[in-house]
């Protein structure tokens, strides 16, 4: 039987995915986003919770009254394709009691297991880091290829996406990386809506907690003014954006 | 059984059951019309409001400045105390006030003399000597007859803290006239009612029970008819019932008015009026003679009237009960049993009063949440809550199987049977306290004086579950003991000394009494118990042998995280508790019931609390009502909330409050997404086995932090604490700090 690696769970979500959400946070990614928020989650193995499909669908079903009217789970992380099978298995037994599924991912794994696992998605929230290839590789540390497959195969299965985009001033928040996205982003008709995220330093002391230097150490949050023009490019191409 | 007199003014309405008999209930059933549309039909108040609301604003800063506005030094409340009093005679439609001018507080020296005089003297006024010698020597006051009956025990547990917020010194209240019969019967009617029961008291065999009823009965008979000497003097006839809306609103206001002239009560709740009321405002305005602003005046006017009711309390009780409440409460929407919604276009227009007049911690605006009531009412409450923080929710789906479709709320959360049912309010046990006591042999903490009976204290280095918890159910059994017997004495004094005849002349005849206890402390003694059982916990005597402080090695989870093996605890003691209450005679046979509520003195508690095996220092504040302890939450706030709604509602009938803050963007993206979030926490919440009562605040901390630094800006900034709302500016600095720390900010 598979053994979920979870590095916590949160009954309240409110921004991952419609409704209520109750956020599974998976351990391990292989990404290393410079301005990522969980770097506690970034290790693979020695999860701090470790359960059984079966075990975690008991747990989310305590919440059931809270989340089956427009809410849900949301796999997010860490990574969840890591654990692609696993989530696969959960997300089976969510649809089988009638509950919502999202999968937050960068989408940097692409295979068997990771298309069994998104038959059984409802919804992907799926991060596109940047679509400049240089910048790609400078800022999360693997290449574009993978993400760019993954978002191909949804696609093709005309799986509901949103799109995340986190801008951060200095390094997405320029002008033509986000106009580049909106245009290459225009044809995908699986795509419902795109999610900016502003870059925040909530996640700078957690670095500090391990002993690690904060990377973006210097740059600022993103204000709400930057946020509004990065929307605005978005709009124009005709992309329900919040 | 009463065959009234058919009257004009019933014209038009349906039913008949309630023309025989005194049923307001029935009445509302035949007659009202349920509303399932949105706000868009709302109005804005009018320009008389709007001059009465400025004219009172300029006097509440006056108020808050002073603590009180004015105060009355010489004559005691009564139903006809005064003559008319106005806060500006053309400008009001509603009329009526508790003394002769607005914010005047008047003093009810039947409760309790020294507490009059104590709180005239702390704002700077002086009792009149004569009034001072008639009731040191002419009159006895409840807080006299309490105290010469009192046992040892019982004030050691008084002095302790063990047992607190007793109402030993003022009016209990807690008791819903049935305010809505004046407007629909008329006063003669409710009398001629009231001289049958007395026939029906006069039987072969008179009791001490009979004689007790007869005399209760011949005194709420002398009450009406004062109460219509008070009408009059503002020009109304009560004596017949109301012909129009107008004339039913401002029947309703003298009625609720009549009592808080007669009662300092701990709370003073409305009832449930607004689907009453709408049935008067929706007939005018089918035929034509009210407009929605008309009749949102009306409601806006009756509202402003409830938000300045007042008593004068001591700077002590204060500090228990911060920021002035009087709790009018009002129960709005709700279903009916035969399915129907009981939301009204006058439960929006309530609400409303929150937008035409801006926020304010009365009246207690309490929305009975069903999943079934029309999802436009669901959107609107959440939307007023989010922008407001002054509404507080009550699971109807869990309270009607029991309490029907008309009960109302006493105080902050307790569900009461208008008309039909009262309660004996007994405040509450410290049950933090008490497991300190099982601990120490019996023994204060904090003083070190043998309060229970003294037995072997742990003795140990570390603390045993199966050690604590018997010596703890000894303790609670004990403690159960001397609270059920105080309060006896207590409401047996109130009955004697200050009995509230007029709030009984709008009840029935033979009321049911709900003995309601309480509890404080249990997130602290259910995570103490977990601690031990789960974890170690080292224990840190002092050179007098008391355990005062507690050092936990290793790992348990606390009561809010959803985990059965420890919620289960909570469940446990709270069963328990209750059924050593229940295993005492009631006074006049009440209906034993018990509340996990503070409200807003889990911060005074903590102060009078040490150590505990939790890991809370001495001093620091209690969570709130049944609240997890703050900060120990490790899988967010909903699975916090599924912890609370595991407590049974059947072994704490008189109420679970919960009191939830949660900062704008925790809650949801944009004002939408909030809406729909709040609705669904609700929705999620009260489920028909549990989740009783809901605080929402919605506010960024910022805002605050910047209330706490200039109170001058923000007035009207209301937010909820334990089963009632304040003013924010009225807080203690320890309850604002108390507040900012628990609402929730996640941003991750």
């Amino acid at each position: 039987m598979q053994i979920g690696n979870i590095h916590s769970l949160e009954s309240f979500g409110t921004v991952d995915g419609p409704g209520i959400r109750y956020v599974i946070f998976a351990q391990g990614c292989p990404l290393r986003c410079l301005y990522c928020h969980n770097p506690d989650t970034w290790k693979v193995g020695n999860a701090p919770i470790q359960m059984t499909a079966e075990a975690l669908l008991q747990e989310v079903s305590k919440y059931k009254t809270y989340i089956q009217k427009r809410g849900g789970v949301t796999f997010s992380g860490g990574e969840p394709l890591l654990q692609a099978r696993f989530v696969g298995d959960f997300f089976r037994l969510c649809r089988q009691e009638n509950i919502h599924t999202a999968l937050d991912t960068s989408g940097c794994l692409f295979n068997d297991d990771v298309k069994q696992m998104l038959e059984y998605t409802d919804l992907v929230l799926l991060d596109i880091k940047t679509i400049n290839a240089t910048l790609h590789q400078k800022l999360t540390g693997i290449s574009q290829d993978k993400p760019l497959a993954f978002l191909n195969y949804l696609q093709e299965i005309n799986k509901p996406t949103w799109i995340r985009h986190v801008v951060v001033p200095t390094f997405t928040f320029n002008e033509k990386d986000l106009t580049d996205l909106a245009h290459f982003l225009k044809p995908y008709t699986m795509i419902e809506r795109i999610e900016l995220l502003p870059y925040h330093t909530y996640g700078a002391f957690k670095y500090e907690e391990m002993g690690k230097k904060y990377p973006l150490e210097g740059v600022e949050d993103l204000n709400s003014e930057q946020l509004k023009k990065a929307e605005e490019i978005f709009k124009n191409e005709g992309f329900v954006v919040s | 059984m009463t065959k009234f007199n058919a009257t004009e003014a019933w014209n038009g309405f349906k039913g008949d059951v309630w023309r025989r008999e005194v049923n307001v209930r029935d009445f509302i059933q035949n007659n009202y019309t349920p509303y399932s549309g949105d706000e868009s039909f709302l109005a804005p108040s009018t320009e008389r409001t709007k001059k009465i609301w400025d004219k009172l604003t300029e006097m509440f800063k006056v108020e808050l400045e002073k603590g009180v506005y004015d105060a009355e030094t010489k004559m005691p409340q009564a139903i006809d105390a005064y003559g008319a009093g106005y806060i500006d005679k053309d400008l009001e439609v509603i009329v009526g006030l508790q003394t002769d001018a607005p914010l005047k507080r008047g003093i009810f020296p039947r409760g309790g003399l020294r507490m009059v005089e104590n709180a005239l003297h702390s704002y700077g006024y002086e009792l009149d000597p004569v009034t001072i010698e008639i009731f040191t020597k002419y009159r006895k006051t409840h807080n006299e007859g309490v105290f010469s009956a009192y046992t040892d025990e019982m004030l050691e547990c008084r002095k302790s803290g063990v047992v607190t917020g007793l109402p030993d010194a003022y009016g209990r209240g807690r008791i819903i006239g049935d305010y809505r019969r004046v407007a629909l019967y008329g006063t003669d009617s409710l009398i001629k009612d009231k001289i049958q029961q007395l026939k029906r008291l006069d039987i072969q065999e008179i009791t001490e029970t009979i004689i007790q009823q007869r005399e209760e009965v011949s005194e709420q008979i002398s009450a009406l008819k004062k109460f219509v000497t008070m009408c009059q003097s503002y020009g109304f006839d009560v004596s017949k019932p109301a012909r129009y809306a107008r004339e039913a609103v401002q029947f309703v206001y003298f009625a609720y008015l009549a009592s808080v002239k007669d009662q300092d009560g701990a709370a003073m709740s409305l009832g449930r009026t607004a689907t009453f009321l709408d049935i008067y405002i929706e007939k005018d305005i089918r035929e034509g003679k009210l407009t929605e602003q008309e009749a949102q005046e009306l409601i806006d006017q009756f509202i402003i009237k409830q938000r300045i009711i007042r008593f004068l309390r001591t700077p002590e009780y204060n500090d228990l009960f911060s920021g002035d409440p009087v709790w009018v409460t009002e129960a709005l929407g709700g279903q009916g049993v035969d399915g129907r919604t009981l939301v009204t276009r006058s439960s929006f227009r309530y609400l409303h009063t929150l937008y035409n007049l801006g926020p304010a911690p009365e009246p207690n605006l309490t929305v009975l949440w069903s999943v079934h009531s029309p999802e436009n009412w669901k959107r609107f409450c959440a939307k007023v809550s989010i922008n407001t923080s002054s509404i507080q929710y009550e699971n109807d789906d869990l309270m009607r199987p029991e309490y029907g479709d008309d009960y109302g709320i006493a105080c902050c959360v307790s569900p009461l049977k208008i008309g039909k049912q009262m309660q004996l309010f007994g405040a509450r046990a410290n049950l933090a306290k008490c497991l300190l006591y099982a601990i120490n042999g019996g023994r204060d903490e904090i003083t070190g004086a043998q309060v229970a009976p003294a037995f072997a204290p742990v003795t140990t280095e570390y603390l045993d579950y199966n050690d604590v918890m018997a010596k703890f159910d000894q303790l609670m059994r004990w403690l159960a003991k001397v609270y059920v017997n105080t309060l006896k004495i207590i409401h047996y004094m109130h009955d004697k000394y200050a009995y509230e005849a007029y709030q009984l002349s709008l009840h029935d005849l033979e009321v049911e009494r709900i003995r309601a206890t309480g509890i404080a402390g249990l997130s602290i003694v259910t995570d103490s118990l977990a601690a031990i059982r789960d974890a170690k916990v080292k224990v840190i005597h002092d050179d007098r042998g008391l355990a005062v402080d507690f050092k936990i090695e290793g790992d348990y989870v606390p009561f809010g995280n959803n985990d059965d093996n420890t919620d289960n605890i909570a469940v446990e003691i709270t069963e328990r508790f209750m059924e050593y209450l229940r295993q005492h005679q009631t006074y006049r046979n009440a209906k034993p019931t018990q509340s996990i509520l503070t409200i807003t003195s889990n911060v005074v508690y903590g102060k009078k609390t040490g150590s505990t095996p939790d890991g809370r220092k001495a001093g620091m504040p209690f969570a709130p009502g049944a609240n997890p302890m703050n900060g120990r939450d490790r899988k967010g706030a909903i699975a916090a909330l599924a912890s609370v709604a595991k407590l049974p509602f059947h072994h704490s009938q008189d109420g679970i409050s919960y009191t939830f803050g949660i900062t704008p963007s925790a809650l949801g993206k944009d004002m939408e997404n909030r809406i729909e979030n709040l609705v669904d926490i609700m929705d999620g919440y009260f489920t028909p086995s549990g989740g009783q009562h809901l605080n929402i605040n919605v506010f960024d901390k910022e805002l605050l932090v910047d209330a706490m630094e200039h109170p001058e800006k923000y007035p009207q900034l209301t937010i909820r604490v334990s089963g009632y709302a304040v003013n924010f500016v009225r807080l203690t600095k320890e309850q604002q700090l108390d507040v900012i720390s628990r609402t929730i900010n996640h941003k991750l």
